[in-house]
């Protein structure tokens, strides 16, 4: 089924592997080819780099009408998460009631199961995101 | 680059059409708008679909070709072309066929959207829609749609204070316009209170701020600005068209309020047409959802950064406001078989600057503005028309 | 030359369900199970934990603690009884999730409740044997009870690692003895959603002799009585077994008092003994001496003589929650929601 493409992310999903421009120093995640300021002038010297994990929440929704893969959880909060590198990403923020989430709340990751290819299926797994303590 | 103007248009009902498919869709929408331009078959050069996902939908691709075998275009062997850029489609199709025809390669172009939503069940569908946001990065880890939009409203709010009543006044506004249209999915008007109070989808949007599932097709038949005064005495030129792209993940916009992507390929119409947006009296909008029309409205310098939400609820984006937008009712209440969304817009824009736009006429109409957005706003694409006289 | 604990690191899931809301759906006297388990409340994992989440929190909770390359782990093993896969270890996904794959080994064990401290036992003979510097020894669980079934007021989810190793030992195993029979007590036939049990059966005939002939081996050995223990853990299928094993071996409630988790959290089968040892972990002191004696089911008893030793100082044992703090971080729920997050609820096939 999907399971190349999901086997592909591990690095990145368990551990938060992005890159860091050799050039500018600006920080990606996912990993990218290309720094997109730098464009060319970046090629060849994107370095590999392990987010820290820790970040800040810039927007968030609670959602209710769920992807079958999120039925048991809805409803359920999703947030763009500014990580202190200076990269953003979305995440599902957990250990949180949905009343209590607010910008600017600082967060860290966790790894948690993002769903799985039916009851006979690879299980995939990620970071999610809880309050920091 | 040749004048280009469009000289025929058609379309579906949108709705939930049960007894309808794909096909049946497309070709009607083709048919009328054919017959609407007086051409005959042997005088169109190329076709042109928009259509987000139909082998997602209907596990159908290759439609181009579909398209035109069942509209009986088969036998004359046109050059088809399949546009496929998440909501925006139809608008790049139309651009596309604007191209062929500016380029001086062909003279006339059917350019035509469609859309089969209702074949998969409701979940299915949503999943499908969620395609055109990041799937690795965003879908995967549980961002809906709807819920990557809902994070642009919250943003909206905090930065702007825009609130949930302003945003319901874009669907109110677009009920009230849909009421007026015959071919509308929802011909109801709503109140402030209905929206709110609808059920959560992905907070802080709810039922009524998002636009439904829907099947249905548009058509537009354009011709070489010359050439198409042999055809009728309406042409309505197409004046400028920008198209842009932005990163495809919400979270790697350079800010979470602005659609940059509407922003640049708004100027880009703008200085091809040589208007400024006072310049607009009429415009189609992307409203997938409400907040995505307030920040339409800003990105194109209609309105204030920020103030989208006070002016709509103040009316003046109201039918005969200070711009009138989205007057088929939009995404809303027009309906939004995705394929069909950015011709179908076109279509409103053509009858309102011919005066056949009945009870929903924009007094005074010359110049009117298509605006569709793909994904979270990764694509954009804006038209201009001008009546030409 | 002794190897022992480098690291170590628990997770408790947020989650939890009192007897009493087990018992009033099963119209039973939840409240009196409670008191005779000597259970307050039991974990329970949220929809998206599973025996792997809560190996990988555990393991890097335990990584969190000191700076050690993760490179340098030879073996990761991880014992469980509720592992996601029957086939495809937890032990690879964990070795990815901290960073120590790929040049390593790894495996899932079982041994009912004592799969944990078999992993603690083969990594002391890997690294003692000089084979690898560090092992990774993981006993964690989401155990099951069936429905209206007393083991369902017991039944609960948490896990603890432990990183084993002879050098920059913060807790050493001077000695470890096992003793192993074939006693049916508890069991599950692949393929069955809950587990049986023997009822009374489980106590005399297996805990208590496992528990006690490996207790008394290890006295034996190391030449000890309870009296020269300043912590005791037991394995805990709830609250009274191990209290009632410590009495007979003549250790004081007060010395089992930091590692009776299960109190609070329930049996948390291959976590238990070792949620319990990072529990006397996070408060020991250079020089404490503690005995610890698990039990799995099917049957056997692994038992330990630990040393703390002056290392324990010099690691950071606030880096993540401790062990109490996650036992007081918790949600209650009710039942259904506890079925729901258990999938003991027909779900609609998909």
């Amino acid at each position: 089924m999907a399971v190349p493409r999901f086997w592909r992310e591990i690095q990145s999903r368990y551990n938060l592997i992005g890159t860091k421009c050799g050039n500018c120093g600006k920080v990606d995640f996912p990993p990218r080819a290309v720094c997109p300021a730098c464009g060319r002038k970046s090629i060849g010297k994107m370095q590999r780099l392990r987010l820290g994990g820790k970040g800040t929440v810039v927007t968030y929704t609670v959602i209710h009408d769920a992807p079958a893969q999120f039925e048991m959880q809805k409803p359920y909060v999703m947030g763009i998460i500014e990580m202190d590198e200076g990269v953003r990403l979305t995440s599902q923020l957990i250990d949180v009631k949905p009343e209590d989430v607010r910008i600017g709340m600082k967060v860290q990751a966790t790894f948690r199961k993002l769903g799985e290819e039916g009851a006979a299926g690879v299980i995939h797994y990620g970071y999610k995101f809880r309050p920091a303590g | 680059m040749r004048d280009v103007a469009v000289i025929g248009v058609g379309a579906t009902e949108f709705g939930e059409l049960w007894d309808r498919s794909f096909r049946d869709l497309g070709i009607e929408a083709g048919l009328k708008a054919i017959q609407d331009a007086k051409v005959r078959s042997e005088d169109i050069d190329a076709v042109y679909i928009g259509n987000m996902s139909a082998g997602k939908f209907i596990d159908q691709e290759h439609v181009s070709a579909l398209v035109a075998d069942y509209a009986g275009l088969a036998d004359m062997h046109l050059p088809t072309v399949r546009v496929e850029g998440g909501g925006a489609c139809g608008a790049i199709a139309l651009l596309q066929g604007r191209l062929a025809i500016a380029s001086g390669m062909h003279d006339i172009v059917v350019v035509g959207g469609a859309e089969k939503m209702t074949d998969v069940g409701e979940v299915q569908a949503a999943e499908i829609l969620s395609s055109t946001a990041d799937q690795e990065w965003e879908s995967v880890f549980g961002a809906t749609f709807a819920g990557l939009y809902a994070m642009i409203a919250r943003r909206h709010m905090h930065e702007f204070g825009t609130t949930r009543e302003q945003m319901a006044a874009v669907a109110v506004k677009n009920h009230k316009n849909g009421a007026l249209n015959p071919e509308a999915q929802f011909q109801k008007e709503i109140s402030v209170e209905t929206v709110l109070q609808a059920p959560w989808v992905a907070e802080p949007l709810g039922l009524f701020d998002c636009a439904p599932l829907s099947d249905g097709a548009a058509a537009v038949v354009l011709c070489e600005a010359q050439k198409a005064r042999k055809f009728t005495d309406a042409p309505i030129r197409i004046a400028g068209s920008g198209q842009a792209s932005d990163f495809l993940a919400l979270h790697d916009r350079r800010d979470l309020t602005t659609m940059d992507a509407t922003v640049v390929a708004g100027k880009r119409a703008f200085h091809e047409a040589r208007l400024q947006p006072k310049d607009i009296q009429v415009a189609e909008v992307h409203d997938n959802f409400t907040i995505s029309e307030i920040l339409a409205i800003e990105d194109l310098r209609f309105i204030e950064k920020g103030k989208g939400g006070p002016a709509t609820a103040e009316g003046l984006t109201a039918l005969n406001g200070k711009i009138s937008v989205n007057t088929s009712g939009g995404l809303k209440a027009r309906g939004q078989p995705v394929g069909a969304t950015g011709v179908a817009q076109a279509v409103e824009i053509v009858k309102q600057l011919r005066g056949e736009a009945g009870k929903r006429q924009v007094i005074g109409a010359r110049r009117g503005l298509t605006h569709t957005l793909g994904g979270t706003g990764a694509t954009a694409v804006v038209h201009i028309f001008e009546r030409g006289d | 030359m002794k190897s022992g604990i480098v690291s170590y690191g628990a997770y408790i899931p947020r989650y939890r369900i009192r007897p009493k809301d087990i018992g009033t759906v099963w119209g039973a006297d939840g409240e009196a199970m409670g008191r005779g388990l000597n259970i307050r409340a039991k974990s329970v994992p949220g929809p998206d934990e599973d025996v792997i989440t809560i190996s990988v929190e555990a393991a890097r909770a335990c990584m969190a603690k000191v700076d050690i390359d993760p490179t340098e782990i030879g073996a990761i093993y991880v014992g469980s009884e509720s592992h996601p896969y029957a086939v495809k270890p937890t032990a690879t996904i964990v070795a990815e999730a901290i960073g120590s794959a790929p040049v390593m080994t790894a495996a899932d064990f079982e041994f009912a409740c004592k799969a944990g401290t078999a992993a603690i036992q083969t990594t002391m003979g890997l690294t003692l044997s000089k084979m690898m510097k560090y092992g990774l020894a993981i006993g964690s669980d989401t155990s099951q009870g069936a429905p209206g079934d007393a083991l369902e007021y017991s039944a609960s989810a948490g896990g603890a690692a432990l990183l084993i190793g002879i050098d920059r030992v913060i807790a050493e195993i001077a000695h470890t003895v096992s003793y192993t029979t074939d006693t049916p007590d508890f069991w599950r036939r692949e393929g069955q959603r809950y587990p049986s049990h023997g009822g009374r059966f489980t106590g005399e005939p297996a805990y208590f002799k496992h528990v006690t002939n490996c207790a008394q081996l290890l006295f034996k050995r190391v030449g000890t009585t309870a009296e020269d223990y300043d912590y005791a853990v037991f394995h805990q299928p709830n609250g009274k077994f191990p209290v009632r094993a410590a009495k007979q071996l003549g250790f004081k409630e007060a010395q089992i008092d930091t590692g009776l988790c299960v109190r609070d959290i329930g049996n948390t089968y291959s976590g238990a003994i070792m949620v319990g040892l990072c529990a006397i972990l996070d408060e020991a002191e250079a020089g404490d001496r503690i005995f610890a004696v698990g039990y799995g089911s099917g049957a056997g008893s692994d038992g330990f003589d630990l040393t703390v030793t002056d290392e324990i100082a010099k690691i950071r044992r606030n880096a993540t929650p401790t062990t109490k703090q996650m036992i007081e971080n918790h949600v209650f729920v009710d039942y259904a929601t506890y079925a729901k997050y258990r999938g003991k609820i027909l779900m609609r096939e998909a």
